[in-house]
């Protein structure tokens, strides 16, 4: 049975409201409002995890979110799980369970352990030096050192928990309900601005609010009597929102914040159905209070880091929030006046303080006199330069430092103890200014970086903003709100402060020690175990920037960045150079300040919400009709409908035969479509496309390929002339957009004279694509009154005509090689019009055929697919595609980069046609094409774009982009695949009906 | 996240923007007058300035509108904002 350390009610903890949790699979109880933390305090349980390197049984050191080694798994194989959480953050509920984490088979005994002793063996950067060579074996290493390594795991199943994002606009966000903030907030809300207050922990008051002492006083109260008033005052205040539990993790530019609500998790689970676990909050504040307090540092000593040392303010925390006293026998060392502070509260309560070392030599202090009245022995000048106790510390022992702080002077004395409260001093929480991109600056006398210059319409009050004493925040608070605020008064100019605190400080980054650096363990970074020796390591071996030594020491790059060690990290790094301390600058500090889970960065777009998708109007029938779907851009198109357990290759087999030998039928209403009209438009077409439109005659249509200014090609499809001055593009699906932008761009400010007006209109029309021999039979049935002879309708034209009373527009236009007509309707005729196709074309077997389909169809005719036989390094001249530039054209997007040095070389990749000598071999789209295996290395002459098996043509067909390709037709090449070679002649890359007959078959 | 204020909408979030790179580089009216180094020039030369910059952006998801910036890339602040044809202001 563990102990109760449970000493007094607090005010803050609800004792009539037992919780019970389990902790490495046993019981514990704690009470409604602890941390899980304060109730293993509570339990007399320190020990609760295993360092990262090491593996040190580590325990509780702070009570907050920079706590670097309390960090436990929560729900372990559970759906909820959550790894590296902190436990001083965690509020029990009901059911709670939290188990330790790297640590193996428990966190008592971790085989892990061994790594400690051989810590001589694992410096700083060891991993780096030892994996290195040879550096084939990295892939074999580095499956045993994630093994080893890692911290909590990560959920395997889906998260059953609910996040939203809210966006909030506000005059001012205060960041921080410590006593600044609770103060900026009122004189805020009170002058009529729109404020919002948020704080991480689930109380106001910051740790004034429990500051209860005759040393501290406002007004002639207790500090924390006087603050809790204002507490109560500003919940009443309506345009004043506060949220509690509220993390922010990032502090962007133009004052945009992104925080962190939580609200479910102090709940018990069967509580949470239904309810918004966390909120994204998005902030755009006009002005921005940071209040974010100061962290106390730690000390830097031989054996800092074992469970039952943490730092005085978390022991005081423990003691006057939750009535828990983190030892029966308690030795603080310090070296300013906190330590005393706290000292006096565990005495108040009657929890007994053996000795308090302290690094100053002389003191004066009120609080000091406290201490020694009450008998505890005060050694002055001393250090603590080692620690006892593998999984709890049981003894200290002290040395004398000498004048200069560098050296321990005299003999050893060993006091045993169950605690030690340690107390460096304070460092403002500048971390979310600098993230806004403010810039700090260094303040000699009590070491510390403090904001000075900021980026936007922001101050920081308070502790972080070096106003580390309950006096200068009280004094300088009103200053700073009036000027920012520009007002003339708030509630608080006439206050009166009064505190025993003297500010006197002496520090020392790394304590010295009667040992040499090298036999000890000075944690400096206690998550990721870098040590000061590990810093001169890496100051020997060269590097001096602050943000090499922090990689290569990985000081500062757990999931807690360092909050508390990184101070001293600086200071050992200028001390050992040689330098002051402002000059190296500081790590940079990135968000988020603390974890974020990835349920609340995507909040409700998971699902069929995380990438929303475009569906055409015939999307259902697809759906009916047992299609398979392919993603291009946003679409779901239709890819091939398999009929009886056909696979992909039977399906494409068959719609690609139907659709020559009959009749076949696509839908094409993905593709881009964009209407263009006024006076200059057949001008505005001349410059995007390489080739002439001006005597496009109006009812025909033309083929069009777009380039980039650089002369590669970009995008392509056939444009119809509608009228004198409007015409109707089609881009490719993909590029839709795209072509749209670039095309405005253009118009907006390279060619504002030009009368062109651009639509999109996508989405208004589908288009329903009847390809084969049988397809005038279709469309004649579909639309009798359409004339759909050669006469009336040859081939790229396009006629303005009915369905029933329908507008809709056919264009006799093929993709396939096959006499075939597009029909655009109005979208939501269309599903009709398909279902009218496939009734009509029962009797000639109409197929309806996917993208697969089309693409090996248009293979078949050698005709590209931008994106697919291009990349962006194909001019039209690579493509064999001369035909489509126009020579009389002046000047086109693109035109002058066809005669650039680089695009006129002979030995550019150009697309040509690949046969394979054996025609039942098909080759991979991607293969690399060689001409010469034996030559070492193989020369690559280009790769596969294409390929197919042609059921039209009975044989395998390839298109592919080969060095030098255009004058290689009848070579014979190469495609080297993992198992064998497949020899290949180089072609033409038409395939099929060279002669265009079946356009008007 | 920047606050832009397009000329033809107001201040709205930088999301609804897209940057379209340095402004005031004139498509040349006479391409083919121009050797490959002058063309080259124009095509692919472009600054990366910390400190002032004249970009262009688009008003992508709103008016889709392009105008012209001048951003202090050091800091994110926007200097001046004008329309397109519109003459740069003044350092």
């Amino acid at each position: 049975m563990s102990k109760n350390l449970r000493v007094k009610t607090s005010k803050f903890i609800d004792e009539t409201y037992r919780v019970s949790f389990k902790f490495n699979g046993s019981k514990y109880f704690g009470y409604k409002g602890d941390t899980l933390a304060s109730a293993l305090l509570a339990n007399d349980i320190h020990l609760v995890g295993r360092s990262f390197k090491y593996h040190r049984p580590r325990g509780i050191m702070t009570s907050g979110s920079e706590e670097p080694n309390a960090i436990v798994q929560l729900h372990n194989n559970s759906e909820r799980t959550e790894p590296n959480v902190r436990a001083t953050e965690v509020e029990i509920y009901e059911g709670l369970e939290a188990s330790s984490q790297n640590c193996w088979p428990s966190v008592n005994f971790d085989i892990g352990g061994i790594n400690n002793l051989l810590s001589p063996l694992l410096p700083a950067g060891f991993y780096y030096k030892t994996f290195m060579w040879p550096a084939s074996f990295w892939e074999k290493y580095e499956y045993f050192i994630r093994k080893s390594a890692g911290l909590g795991k990560s959920p395997t199943k889906a998260d059953p928990d609910i996040y939203e994002h809210e966006y909030i606009h506000c005059d001012v966000l205060i960041v921080g309900a410590g006593i600044s903030g609770i103060m900026a907030a009122k004189t805020a809300a009170k002058n009529g601005l729109k404020t919002l207050l948020v704080d991480e922990k689930p109380n106001l008051g910051g740790s004034t609010v429990y500051q209860n002492s005759e040393h501290f006083k406002i007004n002639n109260q207790n500090s924390g009597s006087w603050l809790e008033k204002e507490i109560n005052e500003i919940k009443k205040i309506d345009n004043l929102d506060i949220r509690i539990r509220t993390s922010v993790a990032a502090f962007h530019g133009y004052n945009f914040l992104l925080a962190r609500e939580n609200l479910t998790d102090h709940l018990p689970i069967e509580q949470r159905k239904n309810k918004t676990r966390q909120k994204l909050l998005k902030i755009r504040a006009k002005k921005v209070i940071t209040a974010t307090g100061s962290l106390e540092r730690p000390l830097i000593f031989d054996n800092n880091d074992r469970p039952g040392i943490l730092l005085s303010s978390a022991i005081k925390r423990y003691a006057d929030l939750f009535g828990v006293a983190c030892g029966e026998k308690n030795i603080f060392l310090t070296n300013n006046d906190s330590a005393y502070e706290t000292a006096i509260s565990l005495i108040q309560k009657g929890i007994k303080v053996e000795a308090i070392v302290d690094n100053r030599e002389e003191i004066e202090s009120k609080l000091l006199y406290e201490i020694e009245k009450n008998n505890v022995k005060v050694y002055k000048g001393f250090t603590i330069v080692n620690t006892n106790g593998y999984k709890k510390i049981n003894k200290v022992s002290l040395m004398k430092l000498s004048k200069d702080g560098q050296k321990v002077i005299g003999s050893k004395i060993d006091l045993s103890c169950d605690c030690l409260g340690v107390s460096g001093g304070w460092t403002p929480a500048v971390h979310l200014f600098t993230q806004s991109g403010g810039k700090l600056k260094f303040r000699e006398e009590d070491q510390v970086f403090i904001p000075n210059k900021y980026s936007s319409e922001q101050i920081s009050i308070g502790a972080c903003n070096g106003d580390l004493t309950l006096e200068d925040i009280i004094e300088n608070t009103p200053k700073y709100l009036k000027e920012f605020l520009n007002i003339k008064k708030t509630d608080y100019d006439n206050v009166e402060v009064f505190s025993d605190e003297n500010k006197s400080k002496r520090n020392i980054w790394l304590l010295p020690s009667d040992k040499i650096l090298g036999k000890t363990k000075s944690f400096v970074d206690y998550q990721n175990d870098a040590t000061a020796k590990d810093i001169k390591l890496a100051l020997r071996e060269g590097f001096r920037s602050i943000e090499h030594v922090k990689r290569y020491t990985t000081t500062g790059m757990g999931t807690d960045q360092g909050k508390l060690g990184n101070m001293h990290a600086l200071g050992i790094i200028s001390e050992t150079a040689g330098t002051k301390m402002g000059e190296h600058g500081t790590t940079t500090f990135r968000p988020p300040y603390t974890p974020l889970t990835f349920g609340t960065i995507v909040g409700r777009n998971v699902g069929e919400y995380f990438d929303i998708f475009r569906k055409t109007p015939m999307h259902e029938w697809h759906l009916k009709n047992k299609a398979e779907f392919e993603n291009v851009g946003q679409w779901k198109r239709a890819w091939y409908y398999p009929k009886n357990n056909e696979n992909m290759f039977e399906a494409v087999q068959r719609e690609s035969k139907a659709a020559r030998e009959s009749v076949g039928i696509l839908d094409a209403s993905t593709l881009g479509k964009i209407d263009i009209q006024g006076t200059d438009a057949s001008e505005f077409l001349n410059r995007v496309y390489t080739n002439a439109w001006s005597k496009l005659a109006v009812g025909k249509c033309r083929y069009g390929l777009m380039l980039n200014e650089d002369g590669m090609v970009y995008d392509d499809g056939v444009t119809t002339r509608l009228g004198e001055n409007h015409y109707i593009m089609t881009t490719t699906t993909g590029g839709a957009a795209n072509v749209l932008g670039k095309l405005e761009d253009y118009l907006q400010t390279e060619w504002p004279e030009l009368d062109v007006y651009l639509t999109s209109v996508t989405d208004h029309f589908a288009t329903i694509s009847v390809c084969g021999p049988n397809s005038k039979k279709i469309i004649s049935n579909v639309i009798p009154d359409l004339d759909l002879s050669d006469e009336n309708f040859p081939h790229m034209s396009f006629k303005n005509t009915k369905i029933g009373k329908i507008n809709c527009r056919v264009m006799r236009i093929s993709f396939t090689g096959e006499h075939s007509y597009e029909i655009n309707i109005q979208a939501n005729y269309a599903n009709s019009v398909w279902e009218k196709c496939m009734e009509v074309g029962k009797d000639f077997n109409i197929t309806p055929y996917g993208t697969e389909t089309m693409h090996l169809l248009r293979a078949e005719k050698g005709f590209i697919i931008v994106g697919q036989d291009t990349d962006a390094t194909m001019t039209p001249i690579d493509l064999q595609m001369d035909w489509i530039v126009s020579k009389k054209k002046y000047d086109f997007i693109g035109k002058r980069s066809l005669y650039r040095s680089d695009t006129i070389k002979d030995d550019r990749k150009q697309l040509v046609g690949l046969l394979t000598d054996n025609p039942n071999e098909i080759l991979e789209e991607g293969a690399q094409i060689v001409a010469d295996v034996n030559k070492s290395p193989i020369e690559m002459l280009g790769h596969v774009t294409s390929s197919y098996y042609s059921p039209n043509l009975k044989k395998s067909i390839a298109l592919g982009v080969v060095r030098g390709g255009k004058n290689m037709i009848g070579k014979k090449l190469i495609i080297p695949m993992e198992n064998k070679t497949i020899n290949v002649t180089v072609t033409d890359s038409v395939f099929l009906d060279k002669e265009n007959k079946r356009l008007n078959a | 996240m920047f606050i832009i204020n397009c000329p033809f909408c107001g201040e709205r979030e930088q999301s609804e923007f897209k940057a379209g790179g340095e402004a005031h580089i004139e498509r040349p009216k006479q391409p083919t007058e121009l050797s490959d180094d002058e063309w080259a020039e124009y095509l692919f030369m472009r600054k990366n300035i910390k400190g002032i910059q004249f970009e262009r952006w688009n008003h992508i998801h709103g008016c889709r509108k392009w105008f012209n910036m001048v951003r202090d890339t050091s800091n994110d602040e926007i200097k001046a904002i004008y329309k397109m044809g519109e003459k740069p202001p003044v350092k």
